[in-house]
């Protein structure tokens, strides 16, 4: 700031005394950031660290509590106990990322580009599911997709489908049922990308002869991969945690990891075991989102969770 | 201004070389029409549950079928022993959680939008943190925490206190946004008229992005009231209207579900509908 007042220009006369910040200003930011600073502090960082000092306890609710004994034991335990579960999820979740990334990038690409003044009434019903409980929605889709429901019923009667064909309980309904939870989350970084992009640079491509399909290919593309990344980030990452569409649409079959977390923490009470298992998810997510936020910075992923598109 | 939107249309509607201009002709239908599509997938689930607020089913759980219209439902909404006390129990959090995270998120916004201090990175690493952290994890690490502190006991508290906590990330990049965007001379000309900074902020900067503080309160007002998977994890005894509806699914949800559940989205649009229209009004006058 101080650089740009020529070193020549006399300054205006009450600027200097305003810029150098006294104490008092340089304490401002401080001041403002401390009750959220003190409340993160205490209900966001200070929780991640005592699960990782649960995760490390040993003992059993009947045999006299929980000790904490640095038993890294509990993570050979559950990672050999739920491999199964673990693989699972990150399967489930990678099929999701990608085709909730291929359904919402045609749609995003239409908004951003060809939306016009309809953009923000149709990003609006994008976001329309966040309205109605997660909850309801799933259950909604157990009706939808059930075996005598709207479709399969219909599908059945017709004779286009054998009776005892079911969609509930498979690893298709929750996927499916994933996807459908997550594709606004897909939706708002593609779109916060998306909409940054100079216009004008696809009118250049084309007068330099390039055909809408080169022009999407070598301008609109590249430019939209951080909106990519930020999309898998903020999709991959909470689905692979997710066990609500596991266990409303899915079976016995289809138990994901964070419906044994869920089941440890809350049915077993065997806290360490839980611990380590969200521990784990937690480093994953650790792991994803530092390298997302070392290459392209936090912004995107800001503006997407503001809806500040 | 006029002449490049005229040359910008022209070149929409005339490319440079129409090689096969028949085909163009209806291909440009391809991407609105998939977005109508993709926007009634999205819609289906709210669709059913207007739906079948009004199914005529022979006993009290919604089943599949549609029976037929019914206004029993509607009528008799609060019928069903424990879902209004759930009901209550989540207006009751959403709004309290909402006016504490919109204070601290707001405040935490100011310090991100203004002003370049020692620590702004790590915070806002945090902030990002919180934003990507998968539901299951927060609400585990939380009750770790609540079980360990053996205080307060699982309930109302613990559930509000947790609200505000993932609440507050989403406002203060909502308020720092719209921070970011002013025009720092405005205050800088309010103080060159004698304001005291404190009178500058409250004069100038606070009108300015109401907005955003209003959008953050709604948007941690509907993170609050949809919330499952966290207040299941800290919610002890006491049921949210969620929790609620989840716990009944497994014997089939009543129908005054539907009933809720369409208030509730009914009242979310009208709030959004008439805040995207405020700000429109505001950003033309």
């Amino acid at each position: 700031m101080t650089e740009a007042i020529g070193a020549g220009d006399p300054p205006p006369s009450r600027l200097p005394e305003r810029r150098t910040l006294g104490s008092r200003q340089r304490l401002t930011p401080y001041a403002l950031l401390g009750p959220a600073g003190v409340y993160l502090f205490v209900f966001f960082l200070l929780p991640l660290a005592l699960m990782l000092y649960t995760s490390l306890q040993s003992g059993g609710l009947l045999s006299g509590g929980f000790r904490f004994s640095w038993e890294v034991s509990n993570y050979a335990d559950v990672l050999g106990q739920y491999q199964r579960q673990f693989v699972r999820s990150i399967q489930y979740s990678l099929i999701v990322t990608v085709v909730a990334l291929l359904l919402a990038y045609p749609m995003t690409y239409w908004i951003a580009f060809y939306g016009g003044r309809f953009k923000s009434s149709l990003l609006l019903l994008i976001l329309m599911p966040f309205f109605v409980s997660f909850v309801i929605r799933t259950i909604q889709w157990k009706f939808i997709l059930g075996d005598n429901g709207p479709i399969l019923g219909a599908l059945k009667s017709i004779g286009l489908l054998p009776d005892e064909f079911r969609v509930l309980a498979t690893p298709f309904a929750v996927v499916a049922g994933i996807t459908y939870n997550f594709l606004p989350f897909t939706a708002l970084p593609l779109y916060v990308a998306l909409e940054r992009i100079d216009k004008r640079l696809v009118e250049a491509a084309k007068d330099l002869y390039s055909s809408r399909w080169q022009a999407f290919r070598k301008v609109v593309w590249p430019l939209s991969i951080p909106g990519v990344f930020a999309a898998f980030l903020l999709t991959f990452v909470p689905a692979t945690g997710d066990y609500v569409n596991a266990d409303l649409l899915g079976g016995p079959g289809t138990t994901m990891i964070g419906n044994i977390i869920q089941q440890k923490f809350l049915l077993e009470l065997d806290y360490p075991e839980a611990s380590a298992l969200s521990v784990i998810l937690m480093l994953v997510m650790l792991v994803l989102a530092s390298l997302y936020a070392r290459i392209l910075g936090t912004q995107d992923v800001a503006r997407a969770a503001g809806a500040q598109v | 201004m006029s002449t490049i939107e005229v040359a910008a249309r022209t070149s929409e509607d005339h490319p440079p070389a129409p090689l096969n201009p028949a085909r163009r002709r209806w291909t440009r239908f391809i991407l609105p029409a998939y977005t109508l599509l993709l926007i009634l997938y999205l819609a289906s689930p709210i669709f059913m549950m207007f739906l079948y607020s009004f199914n005529d089913i022979p006993g009290d759980r919604q089943a599949a079928k549609f029976f037929g219209f019914t206004l029993d439902w509607w009528k008799n909404v609060f019928n069903i022993p424990g879902l209004p006390d759930a009901f209550r129990t989540s207006l009751e959090i959403a709004p309290v959680s909402a006016a504490f995270a919109t204070v601290l998120g707001t405040l935490l916004g100011l310090a991100l939008g203004r002003y370049r201090f020692r620590g702004l990175r790590p915070v806002d690493f945090v902030i990002f943190l919180a934003i990507a952290v998968p539901e299951i994890v927060l609400g585990a690490s939380l009750l770790s925490m609540f079980v360990l502190a053996e205080f307060p006991p699982l309930g109302f508290i613990t559930i509000l206190l947790s609200h505000v906590g993932f609440s507050i990330a989403f406002v203060a990049v909502t308020v720092r946004a719209r921070v970011q965007g002013l025009d720092r001379n405005l205050e800088d000309a309010a103080q060159d008229l004698f304001a005291t900074p404190l009178a500058a902020f409250f004069k100038v900067t606070l009108p300015l992005i109401a907005p955003a503080i209003l959008a953050g309160f709604l948007l941690a007002f509907v993170l609050s009231l949809d919330d499952f998977v966290i207040t299941n994890f800290v919610a002890g005894q006491t049921p949210t209207f969620p929790l609620w509806v989840y716990g009944a699914q497994r014997i089939g949800i009543p129908p005054q579900v539907n009933v809720m559940g369409t208030l509730l989205f009914s009242a979310g649009i009208l709030a959004a509908v008439v805040n995207v229209l405020a700000q429109r009004r505001r950003g033309r006058g």
